[in-house]
């Protein structure tokens, strides 16, 4: 087994016996990367030169005698997060070439946990979208079937992970951008409870949605990744004034007697058999573990879309409004005028999906229709986060699917972009409430894809998400397919 | 027409906060740095970072609404206002629309009838934008100020004149100064102005369409502006015209307004809230904290020194004029005990220094405790008030105390009787015919004989006692 196919753990304990250096490890992801880039284009930059250098000083320094989990491990990131020296193109035309002269939160906690980074991974544009086909520059392919989306918006992050171009990798996601690209790659990917994780040095595509959070092969990995990045910020003032618990101390701990919330809402006749056929494994699973099912009901659901559509595009109409050409990013040169400047570079910049949602968002704001679009939306979503205040008297933990479908063919569902949102159906109203979801495979579909299995908590309730969803790894058996690369 | 037409204005004013940082991120707020020396990823608006807001502001607002009586909402929130220009590096300004800090405030002006309330609709806390400086077909901008903090103070349309508005922009600078939120300085824009400003027939309830005028950068360009408008609009209403609903730009070289955009080309700000930012929440402790800092308000100051300094109105008033000017009296008055003097030589001497030198009262040339020095030897009759007046520009120049010019010029007053007598006799001697004169019953020479004994004592004898002598000698 390759170097890069080994589990954090194994890393760990690699380099603590010095059996292994990092030198080795990140020579081994590069090499990875490098041969397997041109198929999956899962990398949109690869920092051969800022790994090894920083390999070589990691292993140079030693491993500290109390060295994070995370030291050492080669880690992707999303090309939409800001590491100083680092491109962060969003996948836009718009910061095609742009380098970060900053250090978010993301880079500092990696850097601070002595992880390399390995280079940035490809996304929809400003991850907007549901399978990284709105990317101004490539395809990213499905390791499991190079003709299928690897999901989106963070599929570049979750194919480096799945493909083992690196360890583990860090997505964001909005309303499934982490969940839903896990899930059609096969993956271990956790979207953490809003305020969790840092936003700083995160492109922003909707702010009050937004999370950075882990892709692994394994909870456990996840665990660690979440571990290293979890905790208050004082530069993003949504974050939480909190100390995150251990998230691997527990995993290991059974579930017996948790309760299982099934939202009635969810199982309806749109699920696939055969995805519906994974699921009931995954329930009875559960079950084996001790678990009780109980019904619940999240009333709302058949708004969340909806209201997700309004609130993000709006948000997102006004983050994006700084991508003008003025300061930094794509500038038509021939434009005469100031107000010629700002539409030429922005129309030739932003791809359309990005248009369409700057337009959605924009209109929604307008004076006039703000009542009716935007104010509706806050207070549907203030029911949405009732809706699981409820559920979550009944339930410790939520189960539904992760996404409605398996990874699609290139092109299936582009023209289309209702059908397109509505893959987000399981997974947007976890946003709208702020709530964390971790979606982790649980077997495949009748075409051989990864079906995946989400889990929803409470409010920073990760630790015992993380619980069940190790638990359920444990006995869960292997997908049974493999890699076509 | 033969209508009276009363004039309805509204003021719109930005104050720069003085916070050492701005108001999202720790760039120095510092006025005349060199372009784009204040900056930052966050007030440059790049991608990914965020807002954090600066406490101090929020003091400093919560401030500015006790001392103009807001009520103060203990939640409010900042909200996005978006547009595009190219100052504004993340195409929306962080603002408040409809939860600012502070609503209802008012404060009241002195009018030739009397006082007069001015209500205050809002207040709210917001960022500065950057500069655009225009050169040789380019244009460049200065992002320094950009995410300075302002607030801005919305007033109700209770104003009646031009002179009115100028008495409110007098009266809220000085409010802001004495709560020592802000430099207050025109010139470098940290008070800036907007007008709304309507006519309707007097006694019509019902406002007329308004225009808004820009561009007043100074309180004499908002009064000269209000006037250019308010006759305009009467012109355009006794010519049977209609006023239309539009912004327009105050042309300081011409002293006129002219179309800037119309209602029509009114943006759509598309406000909403900020995600990026907690709501305010002003707790008890909070406002409790600000009372205890907070100074005696202007008015309550100025009628103090009535009371307790036994000033007359007009004394007191230009003595709290400005905070430093006040505290420079009180100063003075530690140390001397003749207010009245004090009071007359601060308006007289000393403020034709500070104006001559264009500084204000915290930046006097002469300390408060050496200017009370001077005045004190005035008291115990060491010098004249002339030698006082010849002394205090040499204290300017050279930083000395009064007693130590004194001192090296030898400006003593001369009250020994010897000496005077002395010299008493000598003018006698050269004016014999003045002394037959004096004899003979023409009493005014007196005043004559003892300028001749000033004179030649250079003025140092003590005219009292050269008074007294001369009398006794002539009898
Ligand atoms: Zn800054």
């Amino acid at each position: 087994m390759s170097l890069t196919s080994k589990t954090i753990q194994e890393l760990h304990s690699l380099y603590r016996s010095k059996k292994t250096s990092v030198q080795d490890v990140v020579e081994a992801s590069l090499k990875r990367i490098e041969e397997t880039n041109y198929h999956l284009n899962s990398f949109s930059h690869i920092c051969r030169e800022s790994a090894l250098a920083e390999a070589k000083k990691l292993d140079a320094a030693g491993m500290p005698e109390n060295a994070s989990m995370m030291w050492g491990i080669p880690v992707g990131v999303k090309d939409n997060m800001c590491i100083k020296g680092l491109p962060a193109t969003c996948g836009s035309k718009i910061l095609k070439n742009y380098i970060s002269p900053y250090d978010g939160a993301m880079g500092v906690c990696l850097k601070k946990a002595g992880s390399v980074v390995m280079g940035s991974c490809h996304m929809d544009e400003f991850a907007m979208g549901s399978s990284c086909e709105n990317n101004a520059f490539v395809k990213v392919k499905n390791p499991y079937d190079l003709e299928r989306v690897p999901g989106g918006s963070s599929g570049g992050s979750a194919a480096a992970v799945a493909s083992s171009q690196v360890i583990v990798s860090l997505g964001s996601d909005t309303g499934g951008s982490i969940r839903q690209p896990a899930s059609f790659c096969g993956v271990v990917g956790l979207k953490p409870t809003y305020g969790l994780v840092s936003r700083f040095g995160l492109v922003a595509f909707a702010s009050s949605l937004d999370q950075i959070g882990p892709f692994a092969r394994c909870v456990e990995d996840a665990a660690f990744l979440l571990q290293s990045i979890a905790g208050h910020d004082k530069k993003d003032s949504t974050s939480y004034d909190y100390t995150p618990p251990d998230y691997s101390k527990d995993l290991k701990n059974d579930i017996k007697g948790i309760k299982i919330g099934l939202p009635k809402e969810y199982f309806t006749d749109g699920i696939p058999a055969d995805i519906l056929t994974c699921i009931d494994k995954a329930k009875k699973v559960f079950c084996d573990l001790g678990a009780e099912l109980v019904e619940i009901s999240l009333p709302h659901t058949q708004y969340a879309i909806a209201t997700y559509y309004i609130l993000a595009t709006a948000e997102a109409s006004a983050n994006l409004a700084r991508f003008d050409g003025v300061r930094y990013g794509y500038r038509n040169k021939e434009a005469a005028t100031l107000k010629e400047l700002y539409i030429r570079s922005r129309s030739e910049g932003f791809g359309p999906e990005v248009k369409r949602r700057i337009i959605t968002g924009t209109f929604v704001l307008s004076s006039g229709y703000y009542d009716a679009y935007y104010l509706k939306g806050q207070k549907v979503r203030t029911l949405v986060k009732q809706d699981f205040d409820q559920a979550f008297r009944k339930a410790d933990v939520i189960l539904t699917p992760t996404s409605p479908c398996t990874a699609f063919q290139f092109g299936e569902k582009i023209d289309d972009p209702i059908s397109m949102y509505l893959s987000d159906i399981f997974t947007v109203s976890v946003n709208l409430a702020g709530l964390p979801g971790i979606s982790l495979p649980c077997g495949t579909d009748d075409k051989k894809l990864p079906v995946g299995l989400q889990l929803i908590g409470p409010s920073l309730g990760e630790a015992r998400l993380l619980n069940a969803a190790y638990q359920f790894e444990k006995v869960c058996p292997p997908l049974g397919i493999e890699l076509k690369v | 027409m033969n209508t009276d037409f009363e004039p309805v204005i509204g003021l719109e004013v930005h104050v720069q906060l003085n916070t050492k940082t701005k108001i999202f991120c720790g760039c120095s707020t510092k006025f005349g740095l060199l372009p784009n020396t204040s900056i930052c990823p966050v007030c440059l608006g790049y991608p990914g970072v965020l807002p954090v807001m600066n406490e101090e502001v929020v003091r400093s607002a919560v401030k500015v609404c006790l001392m103009m009586d807001f009520m103060i909402n203990t939640y409010s929130r900042m909200d996005r206002k978006n547009y595009f220009y190219p100052d504004l590096p993340k195409g929306y300004q962080i603002s408040q629309f409809d939860n600012p800090i502070g609503v209802k405030g008012k404060l009241s002006i002195d009018t030739d009838e009397g006082k007069k309330e001015i209500g205050i609709t809002r207040i709210h806390i917001e960022e500065d934008a950057g500069k655009l400086i225009h050169g040789d077909g380019v244009s460049y901008v200065d992002f320094n100020r950009t995410g300075v903090p302002l607030l801005e103070i919305v007033s109700e349309p209770d104003i009646r004149s031009s002179k009115e508005a100028y008495l409110y922009l007098k009266k809220l600078k000085q409010i802001l100064e004495y709560t020592k939120i802000s430099d207050c300085n025109m010139e470098e824009g940290s008070l800036r102005c907007d007008a709304n400003v309507s006519i309707r027939p007097k006694g019509q309830a019902q406002f007329g369409t308004k225009t808004e005028i820009k561009n007043l950068n100074s309180f004499k360009f908002v009064q000269k502006a209000l006037d250019y408008e308010i006759e305009r609009q009467m012109n355009v209403l006794k010519e049977g015209g209609t006023i239309s609903q539009e912004t327009r730009l105050f042309d300081s070289g011409t002293g006129k307004t002219k179309t800037m955009r119309s209602k029509e080309e009114a943006h759509d700000y598309h406000y909403f809230p900020e995600p990026d930012l907690l709501p305010i929440m002003v707790s008890e402790g909070m406002i409790k904290e600000a009372t205890f800092s907070l100074p005696e308000k202007p008015d309550d100051k100025c009628a103090r020194f009535e009371k307790q300094y036994g000033l007359p109105a007009y004394d007191a008033s230009v003595l709290t004029a400005d905070p430093s000017t006040a505290d420079y009296y009180e100063e003075c008055a530690k140390f001397c005990s003749n207010y009245k003097m004090i009071s007359n030589w601060m308006m007289g001497e000393w403020l034709r220094e500070l104006n001559e030198r264009s500084v204000s009262a915290v930046d006097s040339p002469v300390l408060a405790k050496d200017l009370a020095g001077l005045l004190n030897m005035i008291e115990n009759g060491k010098i004249s008030g002339k030698i006082a007046k010849e002394i205090f520009p040499e204290m300017v120049k050279t930083g000395k105390t009064a007693e130590q010019i004194v001192q090296e010029k030898g400006l003593t007053v001369i009250s020994d009787t010897g000496a005077i007598e002395t010299m008493i006799k000598e003018v006698l001697g050269k004016n014999e015919k003045s002394v037959q004169d004096y004899k003979n019953g023409k009493k005014g020479v007196l005043g004559f004989l003892i300028g001749q004994v000033m004179k030649a004592s250079k003025g140092k004898a003590d005219p009292k006692k050269v008074n007294e002598l001369m009398e006794k000698i002539l009898s």
